[in-house]
């Protein structure tokens, strides 16, 4: 066995790998870069070596760096996680001459599944399943033309050495084949640096459905179940879930076979991912496969009762597998959700900053968080922002379903956007909830993107109470003030109202210890929670059930957080909501001829100048953030007046970069 | 006898009508309340006593002998706020403007020798046109009663002025002789002279909105301690505020029992300073991870945002908080954040709360307009109100204190009690690369020796082990402790005596 592995890379990933490589009783080694000093995974391991400046291609992709990490810690193995230089022949090279293993397959295997061309011949020859097509390089429109009929319509042309969606197109007829060849190979010429373009068929309503596949070094080689991972935004997984509500025991059967069948052709030995493309009559195609461990593995654990990672490990120190493929069992069903540091109401847009509040959820046997981060730590600008990755599991789909939805519940965090009320308002769609999925159906579901009116609470009288419990326990701790005038001290008094939405509640709340009676339309409601003053989640129950909740109190109203939706409640007296209703609404403020940096970032260009006419649609600055550069367009006509921000500011959200006269 | 009673219930219907159904309404359409019912939502329900309900003016000029309502115009008496008393008056603009009437004036200052006699807290909910003219120098004679009174009460009795409606001209005095000015949001403003006589003086155009308003108050002036969304938000706040405030100077401040545990750490406060000396962090978030149960009632956050003040509390007791905010301006001092915070430790210190003091202070704010503002007498304000106050001083540096700022900000040599520092304080007069290239001045060219000796500079001084070998600090502790060291040291001050010697008063550089 090894005597010390080095992780190279960085967030939950490293932290999981480091969990399973202290209980093997392994030494682990942390890798950073300067803009990590104080990250999680660094904190973890037993030893940590820097090996760069922030950006990841001279830190985390630093291979020189990674082997002298290795050299001077003595660490005979490396396990890559995934992305960076997961899939890198060059490193799995470079590490075997060095005489260092690579936790992973052989530097053959990546090259062979990491094109998608020769990985399409590949399985063909295997025996699997592919998507109808033509796995050969097209040279013209016209050669497109020609094969996307023999294929039929609807097809899909797609860069070879593509991926996140980039260089693909779809196309119904022989004039969007022509001129999609056209942008698709330009953009994966741009993108890649690499022009070739194939065609296949388009495969309508598809799911996204991919079989765990493992191997070790004596030809052993089993596959572990699927899991499906179609609730997609944009090419990126959202939600993974094993198994998948779609697929019966032969289908299951035949895909593994494929997928070990695939494995086996590159001499497979170690953990990886054949992915498939699969239709709603449960056809299913060979789509790619990932040489490496995938973010979504833990679903897989859950159900298998294994953990991937020792396994990943003991095949790479040589040792046999010790399951055979009868020996592989999934009991129950596990979904996960990946927690990320984006606002999804502002079309999730990157989010950046400190860790002001970071409570994750409680694990248990139900539920299983990998976090990478801690309270107080700082999510930059550099990499992936992902938060945590929450899993959820149960019996059946419908109580793996209730564990997510109690996880998001839990989950708090400030400081920075999070996309937890857009998780919770996935596990809780109709649609997902009925297993009826498809890599559309976000999309679909919400075109406009997500809004705070696709979270609405469904039960407001459970927020009119909790809300009422909760102002009450503020007015008594008000009312235990000392100093005051004997015989006439204050008397909280019983009756309330509570203001929800334009709406008011009348209630009536009795204290009683610890516990609340709140009257409401002669029901009563017993609230019984251990919550303190300034805790942001309040735990209890409410009539028996169990109730967690986040609260905010501000200066007039309660901000109540409940499975992804968000309140503001107001509890006052009858006289005071009376006056209330005298007050004027204020409209918000104008801020229409302002152009508000819509994220943090750094204000690289800026189009105009005081007293420009502009156009709509005239690009007015660019803001970089996470390596993105986004382009402000301007949405009405007008002559700039005031400009506030300079070249290379660095800006905060909604600060004002310039002003319409 | 029963004509009287028919009599007293008909004047008492009058007055609690004020200027009837009609102006009520349009009150109301201005979106403001009327003079009592802002008094029941402010005061506990059922507590209010009136006095003087029956006071009715004396002018019998211009007309003013058949304009005589019950009251005159403000609604004066005692109530309790969570059953501890408090004086009231509140202005009642359906009655003759509100204006400012001879009886009027009478009235507000009875309840203020009242609150004086009794040692309680007096609260004023403004909404006056201004003086009553028909009356001339009577009503004049009346604001200054108030003002003199307003003076002798400063120090003995929390005064705090609610404006909720107009207040311009010499009405302004009293307010500002209050310790707090709370405004509402487009609803009231505050000016000496209106737009009007500012056109016809110094021809400049202005709303009253942009002179006067809440807004302007709160973060341009500084006139205003905090500004509202509205009269029912403005009530429930200023309820919220009186917990935090002792009856008089001769009580201890109110204890409330909190649940938050003394000994509760932060693990998070540990990273709370970047590793980069200059990057910025929100002092905020220190302080609300302090106090009791994240209750922090901050004054004047929009103005002077480069110091941070208000009231909390550290298990149960009032504390006042004083921070640098790094987050503006580097969190250095200047002109508007010393007066900011300069006198709200002399409230502090007149009413028995302990101040609690987070420094990262990098000095104080160099320029012309520092300095022809004179900074070096308003930033004496602060060293002034620190080292004259003899209430318990607890004081954290988190980073820097440099230089003269260091002193200033309740440094152990102004008489602080307790000066604790995290192991990221720095104390030195300034920071290494300055200091450097002042002794080192002839070196300026070379650069590698310029910067390897701010490394030594940085190494020797940026830390806090130099001030606390000489005692300056009294322990460096974790950042993460940093509530429990607050709550002991408090505690353990909680029967600190101290006196300055006896004077008539001090002559504070104003």
């Amino acid at each position: 066995m090894f005597k010390k592995i080095l992780i190279a890379n960085r967030g939950e990933i490293a932290c999981r790998i480091m969990r399973t490589a202290r209980r093997m009783g392994i030494p682990s080694v942390a890798i950073y870069s300067q803009a990590d000093r104080g990250a999680l995974h660094v904190e973890m391991a037993d030893e940590s070596v820097c090996v760069g400046p922030p950006p990841s291609q001279q830190s985390y992709l630093a291979i020189d760096n990674i082997l002298d990490a290795c050299r001077a810690t003595g660490a005979d193995a490396v396990h890559p996680g995934y992305g960076f230089l997961s899939e890198n022949t060059t490193f799995a090279a470079r590490l075997r001459e060095a005489g260092l293993t690579f936790i992973g397959p052989s530097a053959h295997a990546i090259a062979m599944m990491g094109d998608k061309i020769t990985s399409k011949r590949i399985a063909r020859d295997a025996g699997v399943s592919t998507v109808p097509g033509y796995a050969e390089v097209i040279n013209d429109p016209e050669e497109a033309q020609r094969i996307a009929r023999e294929i039929g319509y609807p097809v899909m042309l797609k860069a070879s050495a593509g991926g996140g969606g980039k260089g693909m197109r779809i196309a119904c007829n022989d004039d969007e084949c022509r001129e999609g060849f056209v942008r698709a190979s330009s953009e994966a010429r741009s993108s890649f640096g690499d022009g070739r373009v194939f065609i296949e068929k388009y495969i309508e309503r598809p799911r996204h459905i991919e079989i765990q596949v493992l191997g070790d070094q004596h030809g052993n080689l089993i596959h572990l179940g699927e899991r499906e991972c179609s609730m997609q935004r944009r090419h990126q997984k959202v939600l993974e879930e094993s198994p998948s509500p779609l697929l019966d025991d032969a289908t299951r059967r035949a895909m593994g076979e494929q997928a070990v069948a695939l494995a086996r052709a590159v001499k497979y030995e170690s953990a990886g991912t054949v992915e498939f493309v699969v239709d709603p009559h449960r056809n299913f195609y060979f789509l790619e496969m990932n040489t490496r461990l995938q973010v979504e593995h833990p679903v897989t654990e859950m159900v298998c009762g294994l953990d991937l990672v020792e396994l990943m490990i003991r095949v790479a120190a040589g040792e046999k597998l010790p399951i055979r493929q009868a020996d592989v069992r999934m009991r129950g069903w596990a979904m996960e959700a990946r927690v990320y540091a984006e606002d999804p109401f502002r079309n999730f847009l990157p989010s950046i900053g400190r860790l002001i509040r970071y409570v994750p959820p409680r694990s248990n046997s139900a539920v299983r968080v990998d976090s990478g981060v801690y309270e107080g730590g700082e999510v930059s600008m550099h990499y992936d922002p992902m938060l945590a990755k929450v899993i959820g599991y149960g019996g059946s789909r419908d109580e793996a379903i209730g564990s997510m939805r109690d996880a998001l519940n839990e989950f708090h965090i400030r400081g920075v956007a999070h996309n937890i009320s857009f998780l919770a308002a996935l596990v809780n769609h109709p649609r997902f909830r009925a297993g009826n999925l498809s890599t559309g159906l976000i999309a679909e579901e919400y075109p406009h993107g997500f809004h705070p009116g696709d979270t609405v609470h469904d039960d407001p009288v459970l927020l009119v109470v909790v809300a009422a419990a909760i102002h009450r326990r503020y007015m008594n701790r008000a009312a235990a003030i000392s100093g005051q005038l004997p015989g006439y001290e204050r008397r909280v008094p019983q009756d309330w109202v509570v203001l929800l939405n334009g709406t008011l509640y009348p209630v009536s709340v009795r204290c009683d210890g610890a516990r609340q009676e709140v009257l409401y339309e002669g029901k009563s409601h017993s609230v019984v929670t251990s919550w303190q003053f300034g805790q942001p989640i309040l735990r209890g129950t409410v009539n028996g059930t169990d109730v967690c909740m986040q609260v905010e109190r501000h200066n007039m109203h309660y901000r109540l957080l409940h499975w992804g939706s968000q309140v503001d409640v107001m509890v006052l007296t009858a006289r005071a909501a009376e006056l209330l209703a005298c007050m004027p609404a204020k409209a918000p403020p104008d801020n229409s001829r302002f152009l508000l940096s819509p994220m943090p970032g750094l204000l690289s260009h800026l189009h105009v100048a005081a007293g420009d006419e502009t156009k709509p649609g005239q690009q007015l600055a660019v803001i970089e953030a996470m390596k993105m550069e986004n382009v402000l367009l301007a949405e009405r006509s007008g002559k700039v007046g005031k400009i506030f921000a300079t070249i290379g500011e660095t800006l905060a959200v909604n600060q004002p970069i310039l002003e319409y006269e | 006898m029963q004509e009287i009673v028919r009599q007293l219930e008909e004047k008492r219907r009058a007055a609690q009508l004020g200027g009837g159904p009609r102006r009520i309404d349009a009150q109301h359409a201005k979106g403001k309340l009327t003079a009592r019912e802002r008094l029941e939502l402010l005061l506990d329900p059922g507590s209010f006593e009136e006095w003087d309900m029956f006071v009715e003016h004396r002018c019998v000029d211009f007309g003013m002998a058949e304009q005589s309502i019950p009251g005159d115009g403000v609604v004066t008496g005692y109530g309790t706020v969570n059953g501890r008393v408090v004086f009231v008056f509140s202005q009642d603009f359906t009655v003759l403007g509100g204006s400012l009437s001879e009886a009027h004036a009478e009235k507000i200052c009875k309840i203020m020798k009242q609150a004086l006699k009794v040692g309680a807290p007096l609260i004023g909910l403004n909404d006056s046109g201004g003086a009553r003219i028909q009356e001339g120098v009577a009503s004049l004679g009346g604001y200054a009663d108030v003002f003199q009174l307003n003076v002798l009460a400063s120090g003995v009795i929390p005064q705090i002025s609610m404006i909720m409606g107009p207040c311009a001209g010499g009405a302004v005095y009293s307010p500002a002789i209050t310790d707090f000015i709370f405004m509402v949001k487009d609803s009231s403003y505050m000016y000496v002279t209106g737009p009007d006589v500012v056109k016809t003086v110094t021809h400049e155009s202005v709303t009253h909105e942009e002179l006067g308003g809440a807004i302007t108050h709160s973060t341009k002036s500084g006139v205003a301690d905090r500004a509202f969304e509205n009269d029912v938000e403005a009530l429930m706040m200023l309820r919220r505020f009186i917990n935090y405030l002792p009856a008089n100077n001769r009580v201890p401040p109110p204890f409330r029992p909190s649940p938050d545990s003394a000994d509760r750490e932060e693990p998070s406060l540990d990273t709370v300073v970047p590793e980069n000396p200059n990057k910025p962090y929100d002092v905020r978030e220190l302080i609300l991870k302090v106090v009791d149960d994240t209750d922090f009632f901050e004054i004047q956050p929009e103005n002077a945002k480069n110091i941070v003040v208000g009231f909390a509390r550290m298990e149960g007791h009032p504390v006042g908080i004083v921070a640098n905010q790094p987050l503006v301006l580097a969190g250095c001092l200047d002109i508007k954040s010393s007066i900011k915070a300069a006198r709200f430790v002399r409230f502090c210190d007149c009413f028995q709360i302990p101040i609690v003091t987070f420094v990262d202070v990098p000095g104080f704010m160099p320029g012309t307009a520092q300095e022809l503002g004179g900074i070096i007498k308003h930033g004496a304000k602060l060293l002034y109100a620190y080292a004259e106050a003899t209430v318990p001083k607890v004081t954290v540096i988190t980073r820097k204190a440099y230089g003269g700022a260091y002193d200033v900000m309740a440094s152990k040599h102004l008489r602080g009690d307790v000066n604790l520092a995290w192991p990221t304080a720095e104390i030195a007069v300034m920071g290494p690369k300055g200091a450097v290239e002042v002794i080192f001045r002839k070196e300026l060219d070379d650069s590698a020796r310029i910067a390897e000796l701010t490394e030594e500079y940085r190494r020797k001084f940026a830390n806090p082990f130099i001030a606390g070998k000489r005692g300056y600090i009294d322990d460096v502790i974790a950042p993460r402790q940093t509530r429990q060291r607050i709550c002991r040291s408090l505690a353990m001050l909680r029967g600190k005596e101290l006196t300055n010697p006896w004077r008539k008063h001090g002559n504070i550089p104003l």
